[in-house]
Formats: C-alpha cells, structure tokens, sequence
C-alpha cells in the first residue's frame, strides 16, 4: 500500500497516471452534468416562489461548492507539501489556485446574475455567502500574487502554503461573522436560495450537476498538475527520456 | 559572577530584548510612529469631504469610518515591521538566534502595536468626536480598537513576514492582510454601532478579545514559519 | 419551444448556463495550452542538446 503511494508521489509515475486516469473523470463528469442540465432546464418542476429563475440554481450550486472543494485541496496539498515535503503535493496547489478562482468567480456571477431578478438588485452586501465568496475571490487572488511575486519556485510553494492554511482558518471565521454581521443588518430581502425541502425532480439534477462538476474538476485539475509536474521536472532524466522516446506524450 | 554561574535567559528574555529595541528605534524616529497616526486622522477627514457633513450621516457611519481608518492606519505600519532589520541583516541574526524565533517575532509584533495601535487607540477619541460620536459610545469603540489592532499587528505580522523583501511587497501585503482583518473589522465597527443604537454589544467584545487572544497564540508560529521561508 | 423563454427569466437563466459553459471551455483552453507550449519549449531545448552531442 504504501509502495503504491510512493509511487503515486513520483513525478514521472503520476504524470503517466493521470492522463490514463482523467478521461474516466471527464467522461462520467460531463455526461452527468448533460443530464443535469437537461433535466434541471426541462423536466425539473417550476419552483413556486421563484418561477424558473431558480433553475440558476444548477450552475450556481455546483461552482460555489467547487469554489470551497478547490481551496480545501489547496490549503491540505501545500500543508501535506510544507510538511512532508512532497513536491508532487505543492504543484497539486499551484495548479488548484486558478481554477479554484474561475469557479469562484462563476459563483460571485451567476449569483448577481440570480439576485437581479430575485432581489432587484445585482449586489446585495447583506447576503452573507455572496460577500463571503467575494472574500474568497480575494484569498485566492492573494495565493496567486504571493506565488508570482516570489522566483524561487520551492520559496514560493513553502511560503503559499503557509498562506493557504491560514487563510483556511480564515475561511471559516469569515463565513461565521459575515452572517453575524448580515443578521444585524437584515432587511426581509435575503432568499433562501435552496427553499423549503426540495422536490426529488428538482434535487436530482441538482445532484448530477454537483458529482458531475466535482469530476469535470477532477479531469481539469489532472491536467494542470501534469503540465506544472512537466514545468517543474523539465531539468530531469525522465522528462528528457520520455521527450526522446518515440511517442514522448 | 561568571559566565557558568550567571543565570540563562528566560523563555521570554528574546522577547523583551527585540520589543526594546524595536522601541528605542521607534523612539529615535518619532516620524514612525506620527505618520499613520496623521494617516489615520486625514482618512478619517476624507468622509467628510467627500460624502458631505450632515450630523446625521457622520454619527452614522462614524464606526465604520474610524475602524477603516484604523485598518488602513495599521496597514501602513505593518509595511516595515521588518523591512529594515531584512535589509541591515538583522534579520539574520534572528533567524539564528538560539532563542525560539516564534518569541522574537512576537517581541516585534509587541513593539508594533505599542507604537501604532496603541497610539491610535489614544487619539481616537478626538476623532470620534467629531464624528458626533455620544460619550457613552466613545469607552467602547476604545476597547474595540485595543483588541482589534492588537489582532492586527498579529496578523499583519504572519503577511509582513511572507512579502519581507518581495518587490512590490506594500501591495500584496495589503491584499494578503485584508481578508484576514475583514471578520475584526465586521466585530468592531459593528459593535460599535450596536452599542451606538443602544443594543446589547458585549457579544462583539467577547469575540472581539477571543480572536486576539487566538491570534496571540498562533500568529507568532505563523510569522516565525514564513520569516524562515522568506529568508532561507 | 416555450421551455426557452422560462417565463421571463429566460436572459437570465441562459446566460447563467452560458458563462459557466464558456468559463469551462475556457479553462480547458488554456490548460491544454499552457501544456502543449510547455511541452513543445521543453522538446526544443532538449533536441538541440542532443544536435549539440
């Protein structure tokens, strides 16, 4: 088990893996996520408060959450990097940052997008997630300043990752004292956004789009790792080998 | 008394060595220390200026106004926390000190915050003042700026540390920093105003002192980890 | 198809759906990118290392 780890954690072995393994993300995730749009546009019920607006739901959702999945890994990669040491595990980081930060900013989007017809408004300070994901977009804009204003690219892992995990702490508290904060300056206008208990024909999509998003990500993700494994490793005699070999990849 | 009889330095003997020092230099170039301070005092003119006078809008928005003043005010100090030990080569010295680094950064951090939070903290008041804020609230917004800027320094240490001698290092530090002082801002601008409207905002000070009191314990290993990276 | 207009929403709801498929798309894009000019500068230097031996 652990000869499968070690493995696993070498450079040239994971470069191979993954893109044997990412098309059996990609495929499932983009086909879960056909269904889930066609079934969350078309055969999901009308929701009774928000008519078909709420169908937004479906993007929104799923690139909130992968907004959160996304810096989680961040943070536990650098933090499994900065203490273990495993080079592998910081270029995961590097490479989660800027996709992470598209979600992100999907989520910021389809979420004004989704206010504007439900509150009147394209920006309502006082929804709580809304304001916290901004603070999100500006953690993961911090990352991306820290690694880019440092050269040295062991520097650059090291000192990330000690942001990253503080920011995951920060994370947490931001979300608690921006809904404090939110309470206090309530007006009735904030949605809930999922509604009472959901309709099966409304969750199922919704379902879909999350798994399916989550493995889109997955595919996505493997391959940024590869292409900062492949940067990183560019000095090394199985990137020169591999390169030299008929088929090279 | 020889060296095998004297006594060995103290846990905290690190610490009280840097914040003294940290002080006397402070004390040698008072304009340190002023500088924020006028910042401090000119964000809080700014408002006025440019949204207009009328009491009501300034006792209003007076918490929130002084608290981004005092946020801004700090973030300029943080700037060189340790920019001028990197660039003499104390730096160094602390990094091989045989005393816990962890303990020396706090000692900085202490030094810090006498010279900027505490002194904004002082002259607040008179601010405060003029934002037509009521005697009552004026102890209050007091002790929301002790234990903020105290979460400040802290934290500002952990992002000074990680941009020392970057390039551009003012900027991202502000960008780094910011986020990690959003949640002490919301507590204290909030529970100024909550005590403002005359509700109960004891709430506010609790979380307030617990998130200086987290940051008094963690900050330190933080600051200590990044000072090791930045400069190894 | 009245499924298109979803009642009023429709600008709404499709550009919704719309940006997140181009911010997808995007993203592949530019992975897929990066990967072949990295690959493509990495090839480079190593074959004239080897016209050089």
């Amino acid at each position: 088990m652990w000869k499968l780890f070690h493995q696993l954690a070498s450079p040239p072995h994971f470069y191979r893996l993954a893109a044997v393994i990412a098309p059996w993300l990609a495929v499932p995730g983009i086909l879960l996520i056909a269904y889930g749009v066609y079934a969350g546009l078309f055969l999901a019920p009308m929701d009774y408060q928000q008519g078909d607006a709420f169908r937004i739901i479906y993007v929104h959702v799923p690139s909130a959450y992968l907004s959160m999945m996304a810096y989680m890994i961040m943070a536990i990669s650098g933090g499994i990097g900065l203490i273990w040491r495993i080079k592998l595990s910081h270029a995961v980081a590097a490479a989660s940052a800027p996709l992470g930060a598209a979600f992100t900013f999907l989520a910021l989007v389809t979420g004004s997008i989704w206010g504007r017809p439900m509150w009147g408004t394209w920006w309502e300070w006082g929804d709580p997630r809304l304001t916290s994901e901004l603070i999100l977009l500006f953690l993961y804009f911090g990352y991306m300043a820290l690694r880019g204003a440092i050269d040295d690219t062991a520097k650059a892992d090291k000192a990330s990752a000690v942001l990253a995990l503080v920011g995951v702490v920060n994370v947490v508290i931001v979300h608690f004292s921006v809904e404090w904060w939110s309470s206090l300056h309530q007006g009735a206008t904030l949605m809930r956004k999922d509604g009472p208990a959901m309709d099966p024909g409304m969750l199922y999509p919704l379902l879909a789009m999350i798994l399916g998003f989550t493995f889109l990500f997955g595919s996505l993700l493997l391959r940024r790792v590869r292409t900062e494994v492949l940067f990183r490793e560019r000095r090394t005699r199985w990137v020169r080998e591999m390169i030299l070999s008929p088929e090279g990849s | 008394m020889n060296e095998y009889t004297a006594q060995p330095p103290g846990l905290l003997s690190g610490l009280w060595a840097t914040a003294r020092r940290d002080l006397l230099l402070a004390w040698k170039r008072p304009g340190d220390v002023l500088n924020p301070l006028f910042f401090f005092a000119m964000v809080c003119t700014l408002f006025p200026l440019a949204v207009g006078p009328s009491a009501e809008q300034l006792e209003f928005s007076g918490p929130g106004v002084l608290w981004v003043a005092a946020l801004l005010a700090t973030l300029l100090s943080l700037n060189s926390l340790f920019l001028t030990d990197f660039e003499d080569g104390s730096l160094d010295q602390l990094l091989v000190s045989a005393q816990p680094l962890p303990i020396l950064a706090l000692g900085k951090t202490l030094a810090h915050w006498l010279t900027s939070g505490l002194p904004l903290v002082l002259v607040s008041p008179i601010l405060a003042i003029t934002y037509r804020m009521p005697g009552s609230v004026v102890p209050v917004m007091m002790l929301t700026l002790l234990l903020g800027t105290v979460s400040l320094s802290l934290l500002g240490s952990i992002g000074a540390a990680l941009t020392v001698g970057l390039h551009r290092g003012t900027a991202l530090l502000s960008l780094l920093i910011l986020p990690l002082a959003m949640p002490v801002l919301i507590l204290g601008a909030n529970t100024v105003s909550l005590a403002a409207g005359n509700d109960v905002y004891t709430t506010g000070i609790w979380a307030l002192g617990a998130y200086a009191v987290a940051s008094l314990s963690l900050a330190p290993y933080a600051t200590a980890a990044a000072l090791r990276i930045s400069n190894e | 198809m009245e499924g298109l207009a979803m009642g009023n929403y429709g600008a709404y709801v499709w550009s919704c759906f719309g940006l997140t498929l181009v911010v997808v798309l995007f993203s592949d894009w530019r992975a897929r990118l990066r990967q072949r000019r990295v690959y493509r500068d990495i090839e480079v230097r190593i074959k004239a290392l080897e016209e050089r031996q």
